[in-house]
This record gives structure tokens, C-alpha cells and sequence, in this order.
């Protein structure tokens, strides 16, 4: 049996990260969804770089995690200030630019 | 499918020399993912379904820490160490003080802004989940695992080739990253600063504001003493006679006073 069922669990886990994006209106939880997709996606790499017997597929994933950091430091600052603008962290309520 | 999926390996094992298949899966490793697989994802469907934020971040917990493992069991001890360490420690960590700094009770409102937009979401999941599923049911029928067992070259071990691989082949990225880390950090203080100190009122608006028409500049006329009652609760006299309100503190009760105390003694 080859290492092809992590690539089926993580197709799901980002089939259901994306699904969260598109539902849910509370910013911190579509940022933590945003987050699953790329875990699901570093799975992929890690389970790749197994099939094909070299490291760099790992390497790959170590670099996603570090850009993961940097990405939700910087989201999470944004969610913070809009929350200090306009009191709320529902995406439907920054809306200024709509019209 | 996952029937299919054993069925062509089963083939293309039986058919190739067994070496090929270094990679395979233990029966060890089988009993791990099949534990660990639908705690990652239940975690994952609970976090998308979870009603209160901070639920929503404990069950992607569970499933970040279900995947540490599974890259721990795919030779990737580094890596499995790094995603518990910073995922499951530091991440989800500043996502529970972003939840506690903004309130965890604010929950997603049922109101659909734009119409139908739920339906049309449960349409382009199920679209995805066809299109990946496949995708994967194509490409890895007859898939070998070649294993991390010949990667490390001369190195002794995994950690140590990867070690040697970042510094050699990937410096470059590596240097590439610590420009971003110090950005993000940059950016993170900025939009983070907040100037509530500017918006302190100075002594000259302060002053003017003292002066304005309508406010009365001087304090507050003390409470009223008399001969049987001195007491915070009784009020003073105005020079007409009555009772001066702003004597006594709003949130005392106005004590009544009996006609005999309050009169002008002569």
C-alpha cells in the first residue's frame, strides 16, 4: 500500500478549507480556514516528497510554514485595526469600497 | 475508490521489482492514519461548522496536530516537529489572543448579504471535491513510493540532509525569508500602533471647552448644613430658597428634609 491516502485526506481537507472560506463570515475563522488549505497542502508536499524520494518536497513545506507565519502575523494586525475602525470582524461590514 | 487504489498498487507492486516500493506503508503507520485521518477530519469539518470562534480554533488544533504526526510518520521528523511547534504553539496561540481582544462572541449572523451565496458555495464545494477526487483517481493508480531511506546521500540522517540542503541549494530562499520575517514584523507594529495618545485633548481645548457657553465654569456648591442635618445627602439653599440640585451627588438619594430644619432660623 503506497502513501496515497494522505494525498485523498488532504484533497478532503482542502476541499473543506475552501468550503470555509466561501461560508463563514467571521474573519478569524475564514483566516483559520485559509490556514487548514495550507496544511492540507503542505501534507501534499510532505507525502510527495516521500513518493518521490527526495527531501525537497519537505523543503518546500518548511517554506509555506514560514510564509504561513508571516501571513497571519500581517492578517491578524489588519483584523485587529478594522476591528478598531469599526468595531466589528464580520467580512460583510467592510464594505466601503463596494460602491 | 479506495478499494481501486490498493488494487492497482497491489498490480504494479506484484508486476515491478518489490524494491521499487521502499516507500509503502506499515501496517504501524496504517493503524496511525487510520486513527489519526478522521480526527483531522472531524477537526477540520467541526472548525467550518463550529458556531463559537474559539471552538473553531480548537478543533483546527486537533487537525494541525494530526498532520505534525503523520509528517513525523513520513520520515519527516523535522518537519512534524516545526508544524507542532509553530502551528499548534504559536499560530493557533494568535489566533486565540486576536479571538480574546476581539470578543469571542461575535458570531457569524445568519443574514445572507449577498443572495444565495451559501448554496452557490455548497455547489462550488462539491465542484472542487469532484475535480480533485478526479484528478487523484487518475493520477495515482499505480503509484510507488520510493522512501526517504536514499535521500540523505552522505549525511547521516534526515534532519542533517535537510539541514544541508537549506544551506546549499535553498540559502538563497533562506535568506529570502528572514527579509520577509523582518517585514512582517514591521508591518505588524504598524498596523498595530495605535495613536490614542493624539487624540487626548490638550490644556487650551480643555480650557475652552471649561468656558463654553452653557457649562458652568466653577465647582459644585457643597451640601447644605443646618442646625439638625449635615449630612452629603442634604441639599443647600439657593438665595431664593430652594434647593440648589447640583449640591448633592447624583447617585445619593436626596434625603427630605422637615420644614423646620431647612428654614432660616431668626
Amino acid at each position: 500500500m503506497s502513501p496515497t491516502y494522505y494525498l485523498v485526506l488532504a484533497a478532503a481537507l482542502f476541499t473543506i478549507g475552501a468550503v470555509g472560506v466561501l461560508v463563514r463570515r467571521n474573519a478569524i475563522v475564514v483566516f483559520m480556514c485559509v490556514e487548514l488549505m495550507l496544511n492540507a497542502v503542505n501534507l501534499t508536499l510532505v507525502t510527495f516528497s516521500r513518493i518521490n524520494g527526495t527531501l525537497d518536497g519537505q523543503i518546500m513545506a518548511f517554506f509555506v510554514m514560514v510564509v504561513a507565519a508571516a501571513e497571519v502575523v500581517i492578517g491578524l494586525a489588519i483584523i485587529m485595526a478594522i476591528f478598531r475602525s469599526r468595531r466589528t470582524a464580520s467580512v460583510d461590514d467592510a464594505n466601503l469600497l463596494k460602491y | 475508490m479506495s478499494i481501486l487504489l490498493e488494487l492497482g498498487n497491489e498490480i504494479a507492486t506484484a508486476a515491478s521489482d518489490p524494491a521499487a516500493d521502499a516507500g509503502a506503508m506499515t501496517s504501524g503507520e496504517k493503524v496511525a492514519f487510520w486513527c489519526l485521518a478522521p480526527i483531522a477530519l472531524g477537526g477540520a469539518m467541526g472548525m467550518v461548522f463550529a458556531r463559537n470562534a474559539v471552538h473553531s480554533a480548537l478543533f483546527l488544533v486537533s487537525t494541525m496536530f494530526s498532520l505534525g504526526v503523520f509528517y513525523v510518520l513520513q520520515s519527516g521528523p523535522f518537519i512534524g516537529m516545526v508544524q507542532i511547534i509553530v502551528y499548534t504553539g504559536a499560530i493557533m496561540i494568535l489566533f486565540l489572543f486576536v479571538l480574546m481582544l476581539i470578543g469571542r462572541d461575535s458570531s457569524d449572523s445568519i443574514v445572507e448579504t449577498l443572495r444565495g451565496q451559501r448554496v452557490a458555495a455548497a455547489v462550488l464545494g462539491v465542484a472542487l471535491a469532484g475535480l480533485v477526487a478526479t484528478g487523484l483517481f487518475r493520477a495515482l493508480g499505480v503509484v510507488q513510493a520510493r522512501g526517504l531511506d536514499g535521500a540523505a546521500g552522505q549525511s547521516d540522517g534526515h534532519v542533517p540532509a535537510l539541514a544541508e540542503a537549506l544551506f546549499t541549494r535553498y540559502v538563497f530562499a533562506f535568506e529570502i525569508t528572514s527579509a520577509l520575517l523582518i517585514t512582517a514584523a514591521v508591518g505588524a507594529m504598524v498596523l498595530g500602533h495605535s495613536d490614542a495618545a493624539a487624540d487626548r485633548p490638550n490644556q487650551e481645548e480643555q480650557s475652552r471647552a471649561r468656558f463654553r457657553r452653557g457649562n458652568y465654569p466653577a465647582p459644585d456648591p457643597g451640601p447644605g448644613v443646618y442646625a439638625g442635618a449635615d449630612a452629603v445627602v442634604t441639599p443647600a439653599l439657593l438665595p431664593d430658597g430652594s434647593f440648589a440640585s447640583s449640591s448633592v451627588a447624583d447617585t445619593t438619594q436626596q434625603r427630605q428634609l422637615k420644614p423646620g430644619i431647612s428654614e432660616p432660623k431668626r
